[in-house]
């Protein structure tokens, strides 16, 4: 089948409407100029200027410890919602449960900023670290839970139960049976926790503290003040991470398809 | 019935960090601000007991809710969001359409990898493409620079900080939103009815419009929502794109919230915002429950 001129003007516009500023954002951390709109040669100045960005420096590393541990506790307690929601089809507030579980998917995020940060106030908890790390976990265990559920949603109880009936004991039977069927959807669900707490700037904001200064927070700051080569280097490192990142977690699903 | 920790611990999890945050931006909203730490003074105590909780219930503080109702900032502020949201959503809606129409009209080969094409920006930081955007649309950024150097304009045109900053801002951070649902709809369709109204003599255009337009209006409002309901509180995109005198409800809580430290108003806001967003999501839940009985 040929595609029309139509369609293929349609794909060649929306790709490059897509791609375009972030090519130029990553072209323009090689330039040695420091002007945004003239091209003074390749260099790698702004890169080498980056590792010696202290505060820049501080603030990724809080960011990678926070999407790091937000990641791993989401992606426990959000893969036990979605085997709680698929297993358990009658229990008390069970109605409650899925909507306290998928609620948050749509809640702005100026909203979960707000009221966590509220919460940590209402229990008198000292902002910083853990907060952010809390408040990531809150936001993106609902998102872990919506990819594990869907998987859940395509296994076959009877393996399971085959497992129960030969004697196996529940937890056992989740371990050495359903976990091993579910694990790409557990990957990248925690692939998926760990780029939206990285990506997080609004409910960080709410919740840090002193010396709690996220990346996002850090190049929001610069970023308020102009466009600058350095920035853009930065963003280029974090672009080339996250696309790393989503290609090994696509390269996991696509395995398990084939297998 | 015992009770399973698999169910316990997710539903305890959730009820304190996502019914009890509700409920105190509740509680707040309805509370005065003061010169304090924390700088409000809460309506509620949860040591008063029902009968003191069911006077001052009667008696309820809706001093944030008339202030927001006099000063003109405010509505301004949810009536330009609306209407900010609609105008980037529409937008949105007519880059996508032609696009997961394409998409779905590839050859069956191809179309996953058009998909990821599409889907992975959307994995790279919102923060940086908003970033993006604002080196290109600057007075003194790329575009203006490249249509000054090619004579084609003489003064700068007025990509940025202002309404249509913000309008191209969505459009261009919630794409993936719309195209997915969109294609989703477009992929299930039987061709041969839009290839039988041409035989019939149908032109291109008018097949397509009569025969299959019609048959993806639940993909249109799937996507209009998801692009919609996001779009309305957002804040990174008027704050980094949009000028002094652009109003969206997000910035105005944000300042609120950050600048004037009038909490219980900045609570109030939320609660509105959540108001205005009870109506779109409602439709959303509609559509998936009918999704999932089909």
């Amino acid at each position: 089948m040929r595609m029309s001129r139509f369609n293929i003007v349609s794909l060649v516009f929306g790709i490059a409407f897509l791609y375009l500023p972030i090519l130029i954002v990553v072209t323009y951390s090689f330039n040695a100029s420091k002007l945004v709109t003239v091209w003074g040669g390749f260099s790698t100045q702004w890169y080498r200027a980056l590792l010696s960005n202290a505060p820049l420096i501080d603030a990724a590393w809080v960011s990678l410890r926070v999407a790091l541990a937000s990641a791993l506790g989401a992606t426990i307690i959000g893969t036990m919602a979605a085997l709680a929601l698929r297993r358990h089809r009658r229990f008390m507030g069970r109605g409650l449960f899925a909507f306290m579980l998928f609620a948050p998917l749509v809640l702005p995020e100026i909203m979960t900023g707000l009221s966590l940060l509220l919460l940590f106030v209402a229990l008198d908890w000292d902002r910083g670290y853990w907060t952010v790390t809390l408040a990531h976990m809150a936001f993106t265990t609902s998102f872990v839970a919506l990819v594990v559920d869907a998987r859940l949603a395509d296994l076959d109880p009877s393996c399971e139960e085959a497992a129960r009936d030969l004697g196996a004991t529940a937890f056992s039977a989740f371990r050495r049976v359903t976990l091993p069927m579910i694990s790409p959807a557990v990957a990248a669900g925690f692939l998926l926790a760990f780029t939206l707490s990285l990506d997080d700037l609004v409910i960080a904001s709410f919740t840090s503290g002193p010396g709690a200064t996220t990346l996002p927070m850090r190049l929001y700051g610069q970023m308020r003040l102009g466009v600058t080569p350095e920035i853009n280097a930065a963003s280029t490192v974090l672009i080339v991470g996250v696309t790393l990142l989503v290609i090994v977690a696509s390269r996991l699903t696509r395995r398990h398809r084939q297998a | 019935m015992r009770v399973r920790p698999v169910i316990l611990v997710p539903f305890l999890w959730l009820a304190l960090f996502f019914l009890a945050p509700l409920a105190i931006v509740l509680r707040l909203a309805f509370s005065e601000s003061a010169q304090a730490r924390p700088p409000y003074r809460p309506v509620f105590a949860w040591a008063d007991g029902w009968q003191v909780w069911l006077e001052k219930v009667k008696a309820l503080g809706l001093s944030n809710f008339e202030a927001m109702l006099d000063e003109p900032l405010y509505a301004d502020a949810f009536f330009s969001s609306v209407g900010l949201a609609a105008a980037g959503t529409l937008l949105v809606l007519l880059i996508a359409y032609p696009l997961a129409y394409a998409i779905a009209r590839a050859p069956r080969d191809r179309r996953l990898f058009l998909l990821t094409l599409i889907v992975v920006p959307f994995w790279t930081s919102f923060l940086i493409r908003i970033y993006a955007w604002i080196a290109l649309s600057k007075p003194e950024g790329l575009i203006n620079h490249a249509l000054k150097s090619l004579g084609l304009i003489d003064a700068p045109l007025p990509l940025f900080g202002n309404h249509l900053a913000i309008i191209i801002g969505i459009a261009y951070s919630y794409l993936p939103f719309m195209v997915l649902p969109l294609y989703a709809t477009l992929e299930k369709l039987d061709w041969s009815l839009e290839d039988a109204a041409r035989d019939l003599g149908a032109t291109r255009l008018r097949a397509f419009w009569r025969v299959t337009f019609p048959q993806t209006w639940r993909g249109i409002i799937a996507g209009v929502l998801l692009v919609f309901v996001p779009a309305l509180g957002e804040f990174i995109v008027p704050d980094l794109l949009g000028g002094s005198d652009t109003l969206m409800i997000g910035k105005v809580l944000w300042s609120e919230f950050f600048g004037n430290r009038d909490w219980p108003l900045a609570s109030a806001l939320a609660v509105m915002l959540l108001l205005l967003l009870a109506l779109p999501l409602a439709v959303l839940r509609v559509l998936e429950d009918r999704r999932e009985t089909v």
